[in-house]
């Protein structure tokens, strides 16, 4: 393949022409990805083409290529108020937990970067020790708690225990982030005249957009995939959408059409995710320790 | 406008960073020169409010400031490393002072903004992110940000330290004139003798977190009150010779000149001898000779770094004009005019006297 040079000024060209020259040429790289790529790829079309055709024929043929199609499954979806509720239940909890992870982890994170305070390491270490208790420990208390204060079955009560684990993870990434700015930043805008909010907010968080980035993207994922606790602490009003797909089994059997319809559908909030951080991923993981 | 420091210590990590550093400065320049860890950047910090002292006071025009905290104290600070808003231009990042000031008249933000990109040379480059600067540029812009607001006290913490040598020349000029009628106080922390003689402006020696000494730089060069300072205000540095008073003279590795005024014999004194005052041509009779070994000679291009080993062995630099080829190894005598030479006090480090020249003259 033949190299043009990008727009972007020398210098970006420079970067680039260094990276060209630093890459080994692998002969079979591009085939081993089509076929690693193909390989994660075919559940997932195998799902989408399920959820197109009717019950008879997923279960009557075996091929990728469906014969007949139909929308019907998702029509039925999203006309059954107890699926397509149970969808915006989970968009709901999980985009509230996001939110208030980042609001309760951005000043606790600055805090943990910027402070020096009796115990500190030990607290930052405590609070990653959340992440390692299973989630089913804090099953009964949360369910006995919650009927006791009213949270049960309401989407804040699913977003409150999602922090559990989400509130640590977002801590440990942006103070990853925040302690990658240099102190003096925040000691000449005092000296500039900011009061914190207002630094905090104009001048600190674009600094640290993409950990931002990464950070809701986290926290949107476990909150999204997480069963076992959203699933315990609903009933109705608040509950998710994968709690609603294992009520697909009925004296009938099991209406696969509609399962992989809702398969389907879950794997767009996530899709839609990525695609506004893709860029801040590899930044993500390096956790601000470039 | 005025500044006084009354008293201030500052302890961290059981270690005296500051001891009852007193320090009065007027509107205008004062320079604060010491090596590295003597507590210029901990002194700056201190007048900013950016770490409070242990003990002591900090009184501006008269109002002591020393519990206000940093975002009502009206200073500017610059520092070493170029510190810029990455995610703002270089417009906003000169303007954002004058935002935050509630008494800065808001329409008066964009005059003083290119007012004072034009004097730091930064017109043209109004619109672009501080990472698209070089770090002169970043740093010009830092200065115009500190200079923007109209503040009481003007911090600069070695501004020019990370600059390459030209750009360093070029600012300090602008500083020089700039700072010389600014009617508030500006600090200006340097380890470099040559921007603290280049200013010429009133000066302050600390070493090890005190005063050393306070007063006109040019006067300190010339008459070091003590070791320290002359050691200080040295690049390149002092090279320092060992001595005993015998017999109302000082010996010193086989040499000897009278000693300036009456001492103790058998006092021991320390020679403090600038490179440049070493030669290897007799240039008096009464010059001291000291036989010596080349080591290894740097040239600049303009002048000659000669290293020589003395026996002792003792350590001597000389620093000769010109470009002179030497083979190290070969043999040579370095000649020191005793009138040149400052004598310590080998306990306390106090100029003892400036040269035996003087004791001769007062007979």
């Amino acid at each position: 393949m033949k190299r043009r040079p990008r727009a972007g000024g020398p210098a970006r060209a420079v970067r680039h022409e260094r990276a060209a020259a630093g890459r080994v040429r692998l002969p079979w790289a591009r085939t081993v990805f089509w076929l690693y790529a193909a390989t994660l790829m075919l559940p997932l079309l195998w799902m989408f083409g399920m959820s197109i055709r009717p019950n008879e024929d997923i279960l009557g043929g075996f091929s990728l290529i469906p014969e007949r199609v139909t929308f019907e499954n998702y029509r039925t979806f999203f006309e059954d108020q107890a699926w397509y509720s149970s969808y915006l239940n989970s968009i709901a909890y999980t985009t509230l937990n996001t939110v208030l992870s980042l609001v309760v982890a951005l000043p606790a994170a600055y805090a943990f970067s910027r402070f020096r305070f009796a115990g500190d390491k030990h607290l930052f270490f405590w609070l990653l020790t959340n992440r390692m208790a299973p989630p089913a420990v804090f099953l009964l208390p949360f369910f006995q708690i919650y009927q006791a204060v009213g949270l049960f079955d309401t989407h804040l009560g699913v977003a409150i225990a999602h922090m559990l684990f989400n509130v640590p993870l977002a801590v440990w990434i942006l103070e990853g982030f925040m302690s990658g700015i240099p102190r003096e930043i925040d000691e000449t805008a005092a000296i500039d005249g900011y009061s914190l909010p207002r630094f905090f907010i104009r001048i600190f968080l674009p600094l640290i957009r993409s950990a931002l980035g990464v950070t809701a993207f986290f926290c949107f994922m476990f909150s999204w995939v997480e069963l076992l606790i959203a699933r315990t602490i609903t009933s109705v009003n608040a509950k998710p959408i994968a709690a609603t797909m294992t009520r697909t089994v009925s004296a009938a059997g099991v209406d696969w059409g509609l399962l992989a319809t809702a398969g389907v559908l879950t794997m767009i909030p996530g899709a839609v995710v990525i695609w506004f951080v893709r860029n801040y991923i590899a930044k993500g993981f390096a956790l601000g320790r470039v | 406008m005025a500044l006084v420091l009354d008293r201030v210590c500052v302890r961290q990590r059981g270690e005296n960073r500051l001891d009852e550093v007193g320090l009065e400065a007027a509107g205008g320049l004062t320079t604060v020169i010491g090596p590295l860890g003597a507590g210029k950047t901990t002194l700056l910090r201190v007048v900013a409010g950016l770490t409070p002292p242990t003990s002591g006071r900090v009184i501006v025009n008269g109002r002591d400031v020393t519990g206000v905290s940093v975002r009502k104290r009206s200073v500017s600070f610059v520092y070493q490393r170029f510190v810029n808003y990455p995610s703002l231009s270089v417009y906003e990042n000169i303007a954002s002072p004058l935002r935050q000031d509630r008494a800065f008249p808001k329409n008066g933000i964009d005059r003083r903004v290119r007012e004072v990109a034009a004097l730091m040379g930064l017109t043209d480059l109004l619109g672009r992110r501080p990472a698209e600067l070089s770090g002169g540029q970043q740093q010009r812009t830092a200065i115009a940000r500190a200079l923007a607001r109209p503040a009481d006290v003007l911090l600069l913490d070695e501004p020019l330290a990370n600059l390459d040598y030209k750009l360093r020349e070029q600012l300090r000029d602008d500083l020089r004139a700039m700072f010389r009628d600014s009617p508030g106080v500006v600090l200006y922390a340097t380890a470099d003798p040559a921007e603290a003689l280049g200013f010429g402006a009133p000066a302050v020696v600390l070493g090890g977190g005190r005063v050393r000494h306070a007063g006109d730089v040019a006067e300190m060069y010339d008459r070091p009150p003590s070791l320290d300072v002359a050691a200080t205000l040295s690049d390149p540095p002092l090279n320092l010779l060992p001595g005993v008073v015998r017999d109302g003279r000082i010996e010193c590795l086989g040499a000897s000149f009278p000693a300036p005024g009456a001492h103790q014999p058998g006092r021991g004194v320390v020679l403090g001898v600038r490179p440049h005052q070493v030669t290897i041509e007799r240039t008096g009779p009464g010059d001291l000779a000291f036989p010596a070994e080349i080591r290894l000679a740097e040239v600049t291009g303009s002048e000659t770094f000669l290293h020589l080993l003395l026996p002792g062995p003792r350590h001597l630099v000389a620093h000769l004009p010109g470009t002179r080829r030497f083979d190290p190894g070969e043999p040579a005598t370095a000649y020191v005019d005793p009138a040149r030479v400052f004598v310590f006090d080998e306990r306390d480090g106090r100029l003892l006297a400036e040269s035996a020249a003087e004791v001769d003259l007062h007979g």
